[in-house]
């Protein structure tokens, strides 16, 4: 199970680890009236009592509850519910699942952010998408539409612009399918619409605000000084798609910033619930697009979570080799765009690609698309790799790659210029990384050895070796390094799956395109390299999700970027970006 | 250490980059573009400029890959077992169309690009032929769902990739006519597929005749 060594002093283990049942007693215990009612899929607390059980279970030595991983809602017929996951680091193992029921008519639940800080941007999310206003939320606003947006996009009685039907297949397309073009449909032949009372002559947007922070001028010059606002993005050399950055400097010292995205959104969740499972696969590859062979394997697996099937041996190595090739491309691009983003012109960006270029071939010649891979289906792959897929894999991880990763070593990590740039800039502590649910890199290069492969292992990595990767103090050197030795690890891994890669069939049952899931929901979540990338996935019994959701690790990682560059230069922040490693696919969905 | 050693260091690597460019082009001397060397420089053992010379030079791409579909159509053979050019069109004449119009392709479409009207018998009974079949390929997202889920290896993936145009609602949604293309091309950009598929075709067929 948990194979994470605490940092903390050991901690008696409980009995019931992370059993609802067990659970839910010692919350009785000691809340009494605040338990609704407990299943297999989580406990249900009562809204009112939903602050003091998350700080119980975040404080109670025994249960240690201190990372947050996912805050979503779903919208039933006669309620809204917010659902919460939460993890124990020290001591690992699966999420536990907390409810909160609120009521249709305006509906208000307690905010966890006094508790677990990372849950700020999710619960704006939350009220974006779905209208659940959270009672003690610092800045409760929409974050992926823009503020003035009327309706929320995720309840079940919204209809989009280009709505046609509620789920997909639609019924115009085959017997009488006459071709439309989507544009045609809508009156204003885009993709908008407008509210019944709308007037363009006399409407007025919102005010954009900037979080200010009061600054003495400590310097005591004779210089009167004041603070500006200087806008990011979302057109910027360096942002890492369209990110937009609000700051506010004092001289060129960063006061705050706060980052506001939205501007890649396209309601894959809404998306989601009109595909049917399998066609929701392609959608998938498109939400980190560097990552597409690893987002399929975390759907592929929260659907089979809920289907109950297993996969078959070869699939799961195949699907192993893929998802650790994926983490060698998405370093090496994250490591060129952060030396991009400290100023050396995309010479290591270039030197990462070409290697990437060559695992992308792999990716071509095995699935049919470098990047938007497609690969995975719910019970094995789509198709088997090709003859010439293992010995040129195999050439890569023993001999090619080795020798990047230390040429990449030597000439990024050891020289004066990126000591002097990345060195105590961007720094997270310990204790904050875990409170901001930060993921992947960001978690580990501060200090904290907390991987899913290990903690709560999922395909067959618990038969691999491999070490996790940690920074010391959660700067922007301590990532770099981080993500370097992540690369090591993976070729070890990958070389490990390829020696004993076994002949066999790829598929569990026969290839059918009406994928029967079961009534239920499932939370499946993967080590993409990012960060933690779940998938919370709840069925009706129909061939199309009830509720999809996706948990992001860029979005949520985004949140500890006030943290890291306030109080240093805007070169810096700029830096500390590049670190976080952020794609705009994600963050927005 | 010394300072700046480290900033030297990185300078050689680059610099070593650069001369090893120009060291593969030794090999060619005379042709400018060279299919051999291209494919040297691009595999796993490559060394020396990464770049690509499009439109010059272009990568050949593996047989799986995917782009639009495609209808295969069975062509009319002539004594000899080759094909016969259709005089009216220059393409090779439609024997038999392998699309049923079953609309399979069109359900499982994500983004529901596939638009299909089946064809009716002169008493208005169904056949299985597609009177109209348009696929919009800009809405098309390229995942080839439709080619593996077609029970009848009808619609298959295609190769070319460059269909670039001006007008995207006249040039870019294609009907039944320029969706056929016969299976002499289909087996010559998926010979694997069309081997094992002809393989399977011959086994049912056997299997049936013994019964």
């Amino acid at each position: 199970m948990a194979v994470t060594e605490p940092v903390a002093p050991a901690v008696a283990k409980p009995t019931s680890a992370n059993d609802p049942l067990g659970i839910a007693d010692q919350i009785k215990a000691k809340y009494p009236d605040a338990v609704d009612s407990v299943s297999a899929q989580g406990i249900v607390i009562k809204s009112d009592r939903l602050v003091d059980v998350a700080r119980y279970l975040h404080d109670a030595p025994g249960l240690s509850y201190d990372y947050l991983n996912n805050v979503t809602s779903v919208d039933w017929p006669d309620r809204f519910e917010v659902v919460y996951h939460v993890s124990s680091i020290s001591r690992g193992g699966a999420p536990l699942t907390l409810k909160v029921n609120a009521k249709r008519e305006e509906p208000v639940v307690p905010s966890l952010v006094p508790v677990y800080r990372g849950a700020d941007f999710q619960e704006r999310e939350v009220y974006d998408m779905m209208g659940i206003r959270f009672s003690g939320h610092p800045s409760l606003r929409r974050i992926l539409l823009w503020d003035g947006f009327e309706g929320y996009p995720l309840r079940k009685d919204y209809h989009e612009p280009y709505y046609e039907e509620e789920h997909k297949p639609f019924g115009t397309r085959w017997d009488q399918g006459h071709h439309v073009i989507a544009e045609d449909r809508n009156p204003w032949h885009d993709n908008v619409q407008y509210p019944a009372e709308f007037d363009a002559t006399t409407y007025k947007p919102p005010r954009d605000t900037v979080r200010t922070v009061d600054v003495e001028n400590a310097s005591g010059t004779r210089l009167r000084t004041d603070r500006i606002v200087l806008n990011i993005g979302p057109q910027h050399p360096s942002t890492h798609g369209v990110l937009r950055l609000k700051t506010m400097i004092d001289g060129e010292t960063l006061v705050s910033v706060e980052p506001v995205v939205g501007y890649l959104h396209r309601n894959h969740e809404k998306i989601g619930e009109r595909n049917t499972y399998l066609q929701n696969m392609p959608y998938t590859d498109r939400l980190d697009y560097v990552t597409s062979m690893s987002n399929n394997m975390g759907y592929a697996i929260a659907v089979e979570k809920l289907m109950g099937i297993k996969v078959p041996e070869r699939a799961e190595y195949i699907r192993v080799i893929m998802a650790e090739l994926t983490r060698i491309i998405s370093h090496f691009m994250a490591l060129g765009f952060t030396y991009s983003d400290l100023g050396a012109f995309f010479t290591p960006a270039l030197y990462g690609l070409e290697e990437r270029e060559l695992i992308l071939d792999l990716f071509e010649a095995a699935s049919g698309s470098r990047m938007m891979c497609n690969y995975m289906r719910f019970g094995g792959l789509a198709r088997d790799v090709p003859d010439d897929f293992v010995p040129n894999c195999k050439y890569l991880v023993d001999e090619r790659l080795p020798h990047v990763i230390d040429e990449f070593e030597t000439y990024l990590v050891h020289n004066e210029l990126f000591n002097a740039r990345a060195r105590h800039i961007g720094v997270l502590p310990r204790d904050l990384a875990i409170n901001y649910s930060a993921a992947g890199p960001v978690l580990r290069g501060s200090g904290v050895k907390y991987d899913l492969r290990k903690a709560d292992p999922y395909s067959i990595y618990n038969r691999f070796e491999f070490d996790i990767p940690t920074g010391t103090i959660g700067d922007v050197y301590d990532r770099f390094v981080v993500r370097i030795q992540e690369m090591r690890e993976s070729a070890r891994i990958i070389k490990q799956a390829l020696e004993k890669l076994p002949a066999g069939e790829i598929m569990t049952g026969k290839k059918n395109y009406q994928v029967r899931v079961p009534k239920g929901e499932a939370y499946g979540h993967v080590e993409n390299p990012k960060g933690e990338l779940g998938y919370y996935v709840v069925s009706d019994g129909s061939p199309n999700p009830y509720r999809y959701h996706v948990r992001s690790p860029s979005f949520i990682n985004l949140t500890s970027l006030n943290e890291m560059a306030v109080g240093q230069k805007v070169a810096d922040l700029i830096a500390a970006l590049g670190s976080l490693d952020v794609v705009m696919g994600e963050v927005d969905r | 250490m010394s300072f700046g050693l480290g900033v030297l260091r990185g300078m050689s690597i680059t610099m070593g980059r650069v001369v090893k460019t120009y060291i593969g082009d030794l090999k060619h001397l005379g042709h400018r573009y060279d299919a051999a060397e291209l494919k040297r420089r691009q595999s796993v053992r490559g060394s020396g400029i990464f770049t690509v010379q499009y439109p010059e030079e272009k990568l050949p791409v593996p047989e799986n890959f995917r782009f639009v579909p495609f209808l295969v159509y069975e062509p009319v053979l002539d004594e000899n077992g080759k094909p016969k050019i259709d005089p009216a069109t220059g393409k090779e004449a439609i024997g038999y169309e392998r699309c049923t119009a079953c609309g399979i392709c069109a359900k499982v479409c994500p983004p529901q690009c596939i638009w299909i009207v089946r064809a009716t018998t002169p008493e208005g009974k169904p056949k299985p032929k597609a009177a109209e079949f348009y696929i919009d390929i800009d809405v098309c997202m390229n995942c080839g769902m439709c080619a593996e889920y077609c029970p009848f290896d009808a619609i298959k993936m295609d190769h070319d990739y460059e269909l670039a145009g001006g007008e995207r609602h006249v040039g870019h949604v294609f009907d039944v006519n320029k969706l056929l293309k016969s299976t002499t091309y289909y087996s010559s950009i998926h010979p694997t597929d069309w081997e094992h598929e002809e393989a399977d075709r011959k086994a049912k067929e056997a299997a049936k005749a013994k019964k």
